[in-house]
């Protein structure tokens, strides 16, 4: 072992796998800047979040680092131009995403000229942290790890939780990817000043490198570049997922972060090593997110690490290195455990694409067949959850979805250990993927049930509502008449005002109507056998809710019918009906026989609007919650 | 699951140096029938025959009821009980990996309630039998059932040391004096007390190898100790000692190629624990107290249906979750 290399304090984490590293075939050359291509695709959904909002029209000609999409909403990142040209198309293209569906790119036509956009950077150590997080909106910089969490919002602290730890993820424990370790080796001197950024904005007292003791030469530099700051060098054992956030923080400070909590919460962040120096660039020089290290390796004649903007077109990238080997099948994006078949070779290099390995036959053998599940449980000792992977599998499989939650199927971190330690060769990661899409599936559908069922709800207490309300108004006019009649009774007897006595008939009319309902099956006349002490005023509101009840029904059937013709089936109706009915009817001679105006049916209809507007803000504030919750956290987890 | 083949094999060794080559005819036709039936079943399944035999679990299932059984039986009782184990046991529950009971055991369980008396008849270590059978003679008898010309039975066969414990037990004798007959050895049965230190060093190849982890044998061996020492310091005249009882028996074979059959097994490592403490309880309360001079058979069934209730009871704590 490396004379640098020195564990001190490590906090272990259940299981972990090591496969072979294949990492110095692309370490051999250091970092080289690819050359220009003839097109640049950039997709707007770069990373985690909100689609951002076009600012230029095609047949723009833009400078390198002009903004071409700022961020949209809280969650949200920026693109910019990577070089100066000119927009061709702003339309679907394939981007790479396991799916092979075409997304919004915005594509541009470099002039060759690489002409910058007037830049400059930030005084950032003289300047309120708040606007600095503020301006690195404009930044376009995600994390760069893997999982493309937009960094303005993990810098975003909330004053609740102070961030007291910054760790630093440099473990890059997936096996094939070198970008982070060249990054280092050639560009430690950057990545402290970045991340001395990083400490400033979070305001955090303790800075934590993790980088795995793969790397003698990276941690070397990185030591040498810390040698002068507060910050620790801290070495941890090659073992797939250290990389993985949560297990590096419990690494190297034996902190299990709560299932149901993100680290800023017990007070730790965690930064990829190249988004710090990318919040360097953007600091120092004013640089947006235009580029990005890329491990070029497998099956390609000269596997090597590249500077490449983003929107290169995959195969741009691959020629570089040499091009692919006859026999290459496929390309990888990320790495082998964790990474995805890309679905075509035309797709452009975003910033997720932290390695692009070609595969062959030979490298990845296609897996034998599965073979039933033996329980031997060599994928519960693999988990670094803890999980019991053989349980959640024989869930999955049987649709067992809700024993497969209880379970703790959503700690699941998909990190492939599992998959890889069987003896059976079965792809466990598929089948949790599986059953977490039909639960999330399933959980949406629930929640679109609840919806529902809550604005049914909602139309039935407004409905009650209004025949409160109307019920009140007649009771009240019944009392007015009353009071007018014995003035001395009204004043003399305060309980028995109009409020009161309006009330007590809304009451009673309630248990008529109540009553009235329970009857409608027999088809008895609905005022029989009523309230224990009908009042006047009582049976006043009743009638009067009654005649509402059919005034609502009538309008609406007019509503309808948008017809003046309306049936007269009013032989029944009481006095008050009738007059209720003769009042509509003026209504809709003074509007020229359309529809009344009607105050219930615009009430009904502004609830109605109201109920679903606050529905699906209900719904968009539930699936942001959910989406910041779950996204935060695993940032950065793959390296 | 070709390494737990291997380390049967120095047993099976010692089986032959101390019983005769007998048993290599019981393994020969428990795997001919083992493969034949599994893959008539596959085949009536409609599942590839081919990566299912190849996984040497039907060979195991087969090894561990030979080595379970008497040597010296008619070669249809091993035909019947591997063929019985593999049928109902494994393949009717749907094959390999779905099995809720360890089907070697079940083989033996419907054996031993079926044919008791051959199934109680173990031939005698062939240093103390009075006269031993030659490697024809055995074969002789596994084909047509006869013994050569004026041997009896009884000449050939003897009492299991368990056996023969339990019965002298109840006919009043103390252990220091029953243990003194010529059937014991040092440590267990003379003769088998050798194949029970095979099978433990054939587990210990197992533990090294990664294919068993230490919680199944450590938790029964320790129990099974635990238990026949309470008694046995309570009572030295009464009951055998915690060395006899590990010694004895299955006990070896149980801890090491029985109980760690993964398909009915626990899976958590606490569940391990619990299932094994019970299987050396049961067995240990079967043979002194039981009907059966050993209870490994019956004590791994019962276990074997607690698993489902062992494991929910037994899950470890999440990463990042309260227990």
């Amino acid at each position: 072992m490396n004379a640098l290399v020195n564990f001190g304090k490590i906090f272990k984490f259940n299981g972990g796998v090591h496969p072979p590293e294949n990492k110095t075939q692309s370490t051999q050359l250091p970092i080289a800047k690819l050359s220009l291509p003839d097109q640049l695709v950039l997709p707007l959904r770069q990373h985690v979040g909100n689609i951002p909002k076009v600012k230029v029209n095609v047949g723009d000609h833009v400078l390198k680092g002009q903004l071409l999409a700022e961020a949209e909403g809280m969650v949200s990142a920026a693109i910019h131009a990577p070089t100066s040209g000119t927009i061709t198309a702003i339309a679907d293209a394939i981007i790479p995403h396991p799916s092979g569906l075409p997304d919004h790119c915005i594509t541009l036509k470099p002039d060759g000229l690489d002409t910058w956009i007037a830049h400059q950077g930030i005084d950032w150590r003289n300047t309120d942290r708040k606007s600095l997080v503020n301006s690195l909106r404009l930044s376009g910089i995600v994390g760069l790890g893997g999982a493309t969490f937009p960094t303005q919002v993990k810098l975003r602290t909330d004053g609740k939780s102070a961030v007291h730890t910054l760790v630093i993820n440099a473990a890059e424990c997936e096996p094939y990817i070198t970008c982070d370790d060249m990054l280092m080796r050639e560009r430690a001197a950057e990545i402290v000043q970045g991340i001395a950024i990083a400490q400033h904005l979070l305001g955090a007292t303790k800075v934590l490198i993790g980088i795995e003791d793969n790397k003698p030469e990276a941690i070397a530099a990185m030591q040498e570049a810390t040698a002068n700051t507060s910050m620790q060098v801290v070495v941890v054992p090659t073992l797939y997922p250290s990389g993985d956030a949560r297990r590096l923080v419990h690494l190297l400070l034996g902190e299990e972060i709560p299932h149901n909590k993100r680290a800023t919460e017990v007070g730790i962040q965690v930064f990829n090593v190249a988004t710090v120096l990318a919040l360097h660039r953007y600091f120092e020089y004013g640089e947006p997110a235009l580029s990005r290290i890329v491990s070029m390796t497998g099956n390609v004649a000269q596997p090597r690490n590249f500077e490449v903007l983003f929107g290169t077109p995959l195969m741009h990238l691959v020629n570089a290195a040499g091009g692919a080997k006859p026999d290459t099948t496929h390309y990888i994006m990320g790495g082998p455990m964790m990474g995805f078949n890309l679905p075509d070779n035309n797709v452009p290099i975003t910033k997720a694409a932290n390695c692009i390995i070609a595969a062959s036959p030979n490298l990845f053998a296609p897996p034998p067949p599965a073979m039933p599940c033996i329980r031997c449980a060599r994928c519960a000792d693999a988990c670094p959850v803890s999980l019991q992977p053989q349980e959640l599998y024989w869930f999955a499989k049987s649709d067992n979805f809700e024993t497969a939650r209880e379970y703790k199927l959503f700690d699941c971190i998909e990190c492939g250990a599992c998959s890889y330690v069987c003896p059976s060769n079965i792809p466990l990661v598929q089948y949790y993927r599986y059953a977490k899409s039909e639960i999330i599936a399933a959980d949406r559908a629930k929640e679109a049930a609840d919806l529902a069922r809550e604005r049914n709800e909602a139309r039935l207490a407004r409905i009650e509502r209004e025949k409160l309300e109307r019920a009140q108004k007649h009771a009240e006019r019944a009392q007015g008449a009353k009071s007018e009649a014995s003035p001395e009774q009204a004043t003399n007897t305060p309980t028995e005002t109009p409020d009161a006595d309006a009330k007590k008939a809304a009451i009673a009319a309630a248990i008529a109507r109540a009553k009235a309902q329970k009857q409608s099956l027999d088809d008895q006349p609905q005022t029989s056998s009523v309230t224990d002490k009908p009042t006047p005023a009582a049976d006043e509101a009743k009638k009067a809710a009654i005649a509402a009840a059919i005034e609502r029904a009538k309008a609406q059937k007019a509503a309808a019918l948008q017809a003046g013709a309306m049936p007269r089936n009013v032989d029944t109706a009481s006095g008050a009906v009738q007059q209720e009915i003769a009042e509509i009817d003026a209504r809709r001679a003074a509007v020229g026989l359309t529809p009344p105006p009607n105050e219930a049916t615009t009430q009904a209809a502004a609830d109605k609007q109201a109920a679903i507007a606050a529905a699906i803000a209900r719904a968009k504030a539930q699936k942001a919650a959910a989406e910041a919750a779950k996204l935060a956290e695993s940032t950065e987890k793959k390296e | 699951m070709l390494k737990v083949l291997v380390a049967l094999i120095p047993a099976i060794g010692v089986y032959v140096w101390m019983y005769g080559g007998g048993i290599l005819v019981t393994l020969t036709l428990a795997t001919l029938t083992a493969l034949l039936t599994e893959a008539a079943m596959l085949k009536l399944r409609a599942r590839p025959i081919r990566p299912f035999l190849s996984d040497y679990s039907a060979v195991i299932t087969a090894w561990l009821l030979a080595l379970a059984i008497p040597p010296l039986t008619p070669w249809w009782l091993i035909v019947v009980g591997t063929a019985f184990a593999i049928v109902f046991a494994k393949q009717l529950y749907g094959g390999l990996g779905y099995n809720p009971f360890n089907p070697a055991m079940i083989g033996y369980a419907v054996l031993l309630i079926s044919f008791p008396v051959l199934m109680t008849k173990w031939p005698a270590a062939l240093q103390i039998a009075q006269t031993p059978l030659s490697f024809g003679e055995q074969l002789h008898f596994i084909f047509s059932g006869q013994l050569p010309q004026n041997v009896l039975m009884d000449a050939v066969t003897s009492a299991t040391p368990l056996d023969y414990l339990k019965t002298q037990l109840k006919l009043g004798q103390e252990i220091s004096h029953i243990q003194s007959a010529p059937l014991f050895g040092v440590l267990g049965g003379k003769g088998s007390e050798y194949i029970a230190i095979a099978y433990l060093l054939g587990g210990l190849y197992l533990w090294q190898q990664k294919i068993i982890s230490w919680h199944l044998p450590t938790a029964f061996l320790g129990v099974l100790a635990l238990m026949s020492a309470t008694f046995w310091l309570s009572d030295p005249a009464q009951f055998a000692s915690p060395v006899f009882h590990l010694f004895s028996g299955a006990s070896m074979l149980c801890a090491f190629f029985i109980i760690t059959d993964p398909v009915s097994g626990p899976t958590t490592p606490c569940g391990k624990l619990y299932f094994a403490g019970g299987v050396a309880i049961i067995t240990y309360l079967i043979r002194v107290y039981g009907g059966y001079p050993d209870g490994v058979a019956f004590a791994v069934i019962f276990m074997n249906i607690c698993v489902p209730l062992i494991d929910a009871y037994t899950q470890p704590r999440v990463f990042g979750h309260e227990k």
